[in-house]
């Protein structure tokens, strides 16, 4: 077991330096994510001008959730990407017979892989727009040191939510061939779901608990309230195991989906 | 009750294809079958080929004994385990070269690729150091080791691929078209290295390939498999027999001559005072030799070993 840990962590920093090989592509996503981060802080800051308790958030919650949001979109990889792309192509092409020759879980291996890419995104594309909105902005940080583990935590369980959502949505090119047309829609679901457009304490309803009870709710929804203080004692535990439960759930599901595709389907060329 | 290294028994494995049916909007359901009825065994320490045309059921056939193809029915078992159920714990014991893929890292340089199987099969590091050692010298890529793989040869990549192939002494070693596009020293270089590994640490060795030569110089056993199933086991001689296969006498006269008449062999072409003249391959030349030497001025003689290749394409063209 302890070998198997060491190779992982070595997957995952080999992910992280990969990613680190792109700096302006790096310094270019930062800036647009603070572009953003402020747009949407003066549209949220007007919503809540009009309605200072919407969703239960105050003005600097609110300003708070945007700049969250934008830390958090390519550190969960909320379009898709990510390791999981490495496998849509090795699918495509076939190359994925080499993965299924080694002596390794597919499934653990792509995760190792997609967390050491998160983390190079966290560490840059997180990072770098929050302190743009610190100075531009009153953004409230955690309440307690307890919180700001508990986050830490989340964060982690929406990459591992994410990659497994990323995970299926790749496996589908074992049938389709190519995965585009299914991230294209998977994406849409997640801005959507996850609270990245429109925090999901704001949908009404019976939409708002739908959205609530989907997975995407661990991708920004869970950790933003993590972060900004909505729950605690129990409800910070039961917060953390809503994302644990998909998380088991999603990748459960994606070892069976790569059972069947292993059973059914061709892998792609000689 | 000990069994062999590799047992296939009535092995098939079926695909389910969709095809367009004309006048009809719903795609018709197929099965295709890639393999059927196939048996053979092979015992530790063997080299064998195993040779067909393009899409005879080679890949699927190999898919299917390291583990990442499920059988539709018949039994396969490697090293006594189930590969499909037991494909993990299979793949610490093989090995498996691709001619057209590779098992490295595009991005890292060789020696990280190296580190990086090394946690992945948990190889003992000392073991780890000699193996590496000994096929960087053997395979000469001691100055590639921290060049990324993206930046080799195909040469290099290929012998970088079989070092990585190698480094947890698997027990069997698959190789897929190994010297596909390779020129002619490194191929010589390649077979030389798979006899020396053969004979040195006992690997098995399953080869497909479409260069008879590799054949030629690796393998005391082939297997021909057409249309799904095996339609020759046995020795390379044997193939030459089975195939009535000649060998070729080519005849430099000193004068142009009608077609030579001598005993066991006929003139196949005749092209100024050179003539072409075919025997049976299990036959000896000598009288053949001194036949045409005694009736004849001869100005030079040499003989042609038969061609593997027209051998196997007789066995294609009876088994369609």
């Amino acid at each position: 077991m302890r070998g198997a840990g060491m190779l992982h962590v070595a997957v995952a920093t080999r992910a992280f330096r990969r990613y680190s090989t792109y700096r302006a592509a790096t310094l270019a996503g930062i800036f647009t994510n603070s572009v953003f981060g402020i747009i949407y802080s003066f549209a949220y800051l007007a919503l809540w001008d009009a309605n200072p308790t919407a969703g239960g958030y105050d003005a600097q919650d609110a300003v708070t959730y945007v700049w969250l949001g934008q830390a958090l979109l390519m550190t969960i990889a909320l379009w898709g990407g990510g390791a999981t792309d490495d496998l849509a192509e090795r699918i495509r092409t076939g190359d994925v017979a080499i993965d299924l020759y080694r002596p390794v879980g597919i499934v653990g291996w792509y995760l190792a892989s997609d967390l050491g890419r998160a983390a190079y995104h966290l560490l840059t594309r997180g990072v770098g727009p929050t302190l743009i909105g610190l100075v531009v902005f009153d953004i409230a940080l955690p309440r307690s040191s307890v919180h700001a583990l508990a986050f830490a935590a989340s964060l982690v369980l929406a990459v591992v939510v994410s990659f497994a959502i990323r995970f299926l949505v790749a496996s589908t090119a074992f049938w389709l061939l190519d995965q585009s047309g299914v991230k294209v829609m998977s994406g849409a679901f997640a801005i959507f779901f996850s609270g990245m457009m429109l925090p999901l304490v704001l949908f009404p309803g019976w939409l708002g608990t739908l959205a609530r009870a989907l997975p995407w709710a661990s991708y920004v929804q869970v950790p933003a309230d993590i972060w900004l203080g909505t729950h605690s004692g129990t409800g910070l535990l039961a917060a953390l195991g809503f994302q644990v439960a998909w998380a088991v759930v999603l990748l459960a599901v994606c070892q069976g989906v790569l059972r069947v595709a292993t059973r059914k389907v061709v892998v792609q060329g000689g | 009750m000990t069994y062999p290294l590799i047992d296939v028994h009535e092995l098939a494995r079926c695909f389910d294809v969709r095809r367009r049916v004309e006048g009809r909007r719903r795609r018709s359901r197929e099965s295709v079958v890639a393999v059927h009825d196939l048996t053979f065994s092979v015992e530790g320490g063997e080299m064998v080929g195993y040779i067909g045309p393009n899409g005879a059921g080679k890949s699927t056939t190999i898919k299917m004994l390291t583990g990442i193809l499920v059988p539709t029915s018949g039994r396969v078992r490697v090293a006594g385990l189930d590969p499909s159920r037991d494909r993990v714990e299979l793949a610490r014991r093989i090995g498996v070269v691709f001619g057209q893929r590779s098992t490295l890292w595009w991005d890292l340089p060789l020696r990280d690729s190296y580190d990086l199987l090394q946690k992945m099969y948990r190889i003992e590091p000392a073991r780890y150091r000699e193996n590496l050692d000994r096929f960087v010298d053997l395979l000469d890529l001691g100055a590639q080791l921290d060049t990324p793989v993206r930046q080799l040869s195909l040469g290099q990549r290929m012998r970088g691929d079989i070092t990585a192939a190698l480094l947890h002494d698997p027990e069997v070693l698959y190789l897929d078209e190994p010297t596909i596009g390779l020129d002619v020293v490194s191929k010589g270089r390649l077979r030389e290295f798979l006899r020396a590994l053969n004979a040195e640490r006992g690997t098995t060795l399953l080869l497909t390939t479409h260069d008879l030569q590799d054949i030629e110089a690796l393998c005391d056993r082939v297997i021909v498999i057409d249309h799904g199933t095996s339609v020759y086991d046995g020795s390379l001689a044997g193939l030459h027999a089975q195939g009535g296969s000649t060998r070729t006498l080519v005849v430099d006269l000193v004068d142009e001559a009608p077609a030579i008449e001598v005993p066991g062999a006929t003139v196949r072409r005749v092209e100024g005072p050179r003539q072409w003249l075919s025997f049976p391959a299990d036959a000896s030349a000598a009288p053949v030799v001194s036949a045409v030497a005694a009736a004849y001025d001869v100005a030079d003689l040499s003989i042609q070993e038969p061609d593997i290749e027209d051998v196997i394409r007789e066995l294609y063209s009876r088994g369609a």
